[in-house]
């Protein structure tokens, strides 16, 4: 169907500073939660956990925790074997192991803080006084903690039925590199590491069950951003049909990545809640969210640049470890996140030679998985410093050696090395646009005078590029038994007027409450006002996953632009007979339908009111219910690229690194709100800092966790966030309905290098590489000192 | 477990009397004893503000304060500010500038923003930001919440001129 030509008549809904629909709730106090919930006879869980990093179970004794004050019930593993199937996340990758997921360690425990008894009680101060009371006798057995050590024969292994701790190995080639790399006249190399790092939602994980015991049914609230995933992992595990589950994500106090995969704990509350006919919810804490909501990154990655005398890239290989704890998490698999370095490692640039190498290895630590950028944090780290370090050797700009790498716009589209097609994208023009912005000639101009009054000033680029609303033809994570690559609107108009649109989608501050309201009205007509957005609830549609991968404003966008057509088509051909009008003379806006170029006009109200209420008004044939249900797939997915360039100084006393300005440059197609663009920009790169400078899960040689608290795993605060400056550059995507592209984890991926660089380029006085992330003072302080012991 | 004990305080202007044990933290009071929960919990132990309220017209955690330690006490909460309909002038702020994304910290910012806004002039960014160093976010980079503030601030000023 083409565009009604009265669209571009009035106001652009679309493309709109709006504000936001969820706001005044979320405000005054009145958001809902999980934890918010207030249910009759609701229970209350505490879970013991484990304590060793590797260890077997010999024997638990429960007896005085049920007897304790207020317990109801307390489960083990063995309790839980009769209620739930043990599921796996399985995927068609040749020699992938997947692994048993559980809601209580059984037999074993992997990590430490892993869930092996839950306590039941009517209060949680209550269930947590019993958990002192149980007993684990636990043996000890050798701890997995180095990923290198792992993955070799013999090594101690997590899962014995796998025979190995290499969960999955994988190579992506194209090209003869090795030739092309000894044959290269510029050759920069380096062993990279980024370690682990972790979500932390500023709300915890919660999960509420509800059973329903007249037709043994099953809500469970969750603080999730997949409900559909769940509600068919649940029916999986539970061995239930769909219609009597139903996972809800109400208000959802942020993701990131951590709350995007199936947990323990979600299936442990829905099983107690129904063997117990009661309500159950279980809350984290911030130490349980630390030592067991899935972590992320933790690679090394040992990459070599191969470059012509000018600086052109001609080969790129790399070898990566993934350490990925100690469970190949559901539904991602412990592919995703490694095997994702190896997909993007090539970057915007044109290499034409490339092999990349992954190992994903267990670890007797919590379990990694999705984090916002999935791998290309540390793809675009390390392909950002190899560019600076090859600039440095041949004695360019960094932002020249990035502009005779880029793909041109007139390759598009470009298949990179690895396999991934890029689309047009403003790879060069983010470069131009993010250096205009600095004032980067100046900046260059004064770094010259601060490094010759013996300052370490620096200025660092990161440039990327990365696939977002991906398609049905390529998944999120390669040979996963889910369809992560379509999405499903139902738009209903109801009796009274009112619009409902449905997704599969679970907004959790992206604001898609508002942003999914404009792309309907801007298509249906209808007011802002008057049309509410359901999402986060496994039964809003019938198949549906949930909301990852920057996938929720192209493909639920796209979903809601055909549906809401498809209503908008009934609506005219009702107000044609109303209005007696050809319906090709008819405007839809403001929720009301008018004849252009008269005053003559109807409300959607009175449209409603005659298809469902007035009889007589329109001929039977004429009466169709006002609803329609369309999916959206973008088959392949779109190319999102950014530049972001930091300034910083570091304090030679203390080492502390100050950021003095951030500008991103980025195009992620046609805005549909740039206010909440913004947001989810400046949002990112706070993280991306936060993974340059500040946040690290530490573990020891033992395996125990010492970060298991905000004061020691360090999350910036506004003090160290500096102020930032974004620039839009709107290439519609050709390949993508309404030309979205994805974006929220953008911010998250460019950080980390372009503070990395800027870091580099500080010290290049002293010589010293930035390899290794995050860079703490106590890292810099190594560093510095030792180039300085070579002097 | 030591023995319930009898309080009195009142919260936005109500008054309440309630016997809770001594062990309860002022969070969980003001959360599942009253049904206030717009006040959030986000780590219990003090560090990333969620669970912000003002007692006796100063922040204070809610998660490091027993309910019993606010006996005759005064308490704001996030419900205590505005209502939907109207928001007031440092809500809407957050809304017009879009300094709230999942809405989690979100009250605790309030409360924050709400003490530091009454009791010192906030002349800079670097004031503003120092001040909210001790209330986490983790989805809008703050930048917005340093404007709406700012908004804030340079709109009493105007007033007071």
């Amino acid at each position: 169907m083409t565009e009604p030509a009265e669209i571009h008549t009035r106001p652009k809904i679309v493309g709109a500073r709006i504000k936001r629909t969820e706001d005044p709730r979320l405000l005054t106090g009145l958001g809902g939660y999980v934890d918010d919930k207030q249910v009759p006879r609701l229970l209350h869980v505490a879970f013991r956990r484990s304590d060793h990093s590797h260890a077997r179970i010999r024997a638990i004794d429960c007896a005085a925790a049920r007897a304790a004050p207020g317990v109801v019930a307390v489960f083990t593993a063995d309790d839980m074997q009769s209620l739930v199937k043990p599921l796996r996340a399985t995927s068609r990758m040749a020699g992938y192991h997947a692994t048993p997921i559980l809601p209580l360690a059984s037999g074993k425990v992997r990590y430490v803080g892993e869930p092996v008894v839950g306590v039941i009680a009517e209060s949680r101060y209550l269930a947590e006084d019993a958990l002192e009371l149980i007993a684990i006798d636990f043996e000890p057995l050798p701890v997995v903690v180095d990923p290198e050590e792992a993955a070799r024969p013999g090594a101690p292994l997590l899962h014995e039925e796998a025979g190995t701790n290499v969960l999955i190995a994988r190579e992506f080639k194209r090209g003869d590199v090795d030739a092309a790399i000894e044959a290269a006249p510029v050759r920069v190399k380096g062993r990279f590491r980024m370690r682990r790092k972790t979500a932390v939602a500023i709300e915890p994980r919660a999960y509420l069950a509800e059973h329903e015991a007249g037709r043994d049914a099953i809500t469970l609230h969750s603080a999730t951003q997949i409900p559909g995933i769940v509600r068919d992992a649940l029916a999986e595990a539970l061995d239930m049909p769909g219609h009597r589950l139903r996972v809800v994500a109400p208000d959802v106090g942020g993701g990131f990545g951590g709350k995007g995969s199936l947990y323990p704990e979600e299936i442990f509350v829905c099983a107690a809640a129904r063997a117990l006919a009661r309500p159950v919810k279980w809350t984290s804490d911030r130490m349980e969210d630390l030592a067991a909501t899935s972590q992320a990154f933790d690679e090394i990655v040992d990459a070599e640049l191969g470059l012509d005398k000018e600086g052109r890239a001609l080969g790129l290989r790399a070898d990566v470890i993934g350490d990925v704890g100690a469970y190949s998490i559901y539904p991602w698999t412990a592919g995703l996140e490694p095997v994702q370095v190896v997909s993007f490692l090539p970057g915007p640039y044109r290499i034409q030679h490339y092999r990349g190498r992954v190992r994903a290895v267990a670890t007797s630590k919590a379990p990694t998985g999705p984090y916002r950028g999935v791998g290309r944090p540390i793809s675009t780290f390390v392909m950002e410093r190899l560019m600076d370090m090859a600039a440095s050797r041949i004695g360019i700009d960094p932002r020249e050696i990035r502009a005779r790498n880029f793909v041109r716009p007139e390759e598009f589209p470009y298949k990179t090395g690895s396999g991934i097609v890029w689309d047009r994208s403003g790879f060069s023009e983010c470069l131009t646009a993010a250096c205009d912005k600095l004032g980067y000639d100046d900046l260059r101009a004064k770094q010259a005078k601060a490094r010759a009054a013996g300052r370490w000033f620096g200025i660092g680029i990161a440039s990327y590029a990365e696939l977002t609303g991906i398609g049905s033809r390529i998944s999120v994570a390669p040979g996963m038994p889910i369809n992560t690559g379509t999405e499903t609107a139902t738009i209903r108009i109801d009796s009274t007027g009112a619009v409902t649109a449905s997704f599969g989608i679970a907004s959790h501050g992206q604001g898609l409450e508002t942003t999914l309201a404009q792309v309907v009205a801007e298509h249906l007509g209808a007011r802002i006002e008057d049309i509410r957005i359901v999402q986060g609830d496994s039964s809003a549609v019938a198949g549906s996953t949930g909301t990852y991968a920057s996938r929720s404003a192209v493909l639920a966008g796209g979903a809601a632009t055909l549906a809401a057509q498809a209503v908008s088509e009934k609506v005219l051909v009702v107000a044609s007979h109303l209005l007696e009008a050809a319906a090709g003379d008819l405007i839809a806006g403001n929720g009301r339908i008018s004849v252009a170029g008269t005053d003559r006009s109807v409300a959607f109200r009175e449209v409603a009111r005659a298809v469902y209420s007035e009889m007589g008004r329109l001929p039977p044939e004429l009466r169709d219910e006002l609803a329609a249900t369309k999916t959206y797939d973008p088959v392949f997915g779109t190319t999102t690229s950014a530049t972001h360039i930091a300034t910083l100084e570091i304090d030679p006393q203390t080492y502390e690194v100050r950021i003095g300005r951030f500008v991103v440059a980025e195009d992620c197609g046609r805005l549909i709100n740039p206010l909440i663009v913004d947001g989810q920009v400046h949002g990112g790169v706070a993280q991306g800092i936060g993974a340059a400078l500040y946040e690290e899960v530490v573990y020891d040689d033992q395996g125990q966790i010492h970060t298991a608290s905000l004061v020691d795993y360090v999350v910036p605060s506004a003090a160290e966030i500096p102020p930032m400056d974004v620039v839009h550059l709107e290439t519609e995507s050709p390949t993508t309905l309404g030309g979205f592209r994805g974006m929220g984890e953008g911010g998250t991926i460019g950080a980390p290098a372009a503070v990395a660089n800027a870091i580099a380029d500080a010290l290049s006085p002293l010589g010293i590489e930035i390899n290794e992330l995050p860079i703490t003072p106590e890292r810099l302080f190594r560093l510095i000192g030792a180039a300085q012991a070579k002097v | 477990m030591s023995k319930p004990r009898s309080i009195k305080l009142t919260v936005n202007g109500t008054a309440y009397e309630h016997t809770v044990e001594p062990r309860l933290l002022l969070a969980d009071f003001l959360r599942n004893t009253l049904g206030l929960t717009g006040t959030h919990v986000g780590c219990e132990h003090g560090v990333c503000g969620a669970c912000t309220v003002l007692v006796g017209g100063d922040s204070v955690r809610a998660c490091l304060m027993f309910a019993v330690q606010a006996d005759g006490c005064s308490i704001e909460t996030v419900e205590g500010l505005g209502s939907i309909a109207q928001l007031n002038p440092l809500q809407e702020a957050f809304r017009e500038h879009h300094a709230l994304q999942c809405g989690f910290c979100t009250p605790g910012m309030l409360m924050t923003a709400t003490d530091m806004i009454r009791k010192y002039p906030l002349a800079t960014d670097d004031e503003i930001r120092e001040g909210l160093s001790g209330n986490l976010c983790r989805c809008t980079g703050y930048e917005h919440i340093v404007q709406a503030i700012r908004a804030v601030v340079a709109r009493n000023a105007g007033k007071v001129r």
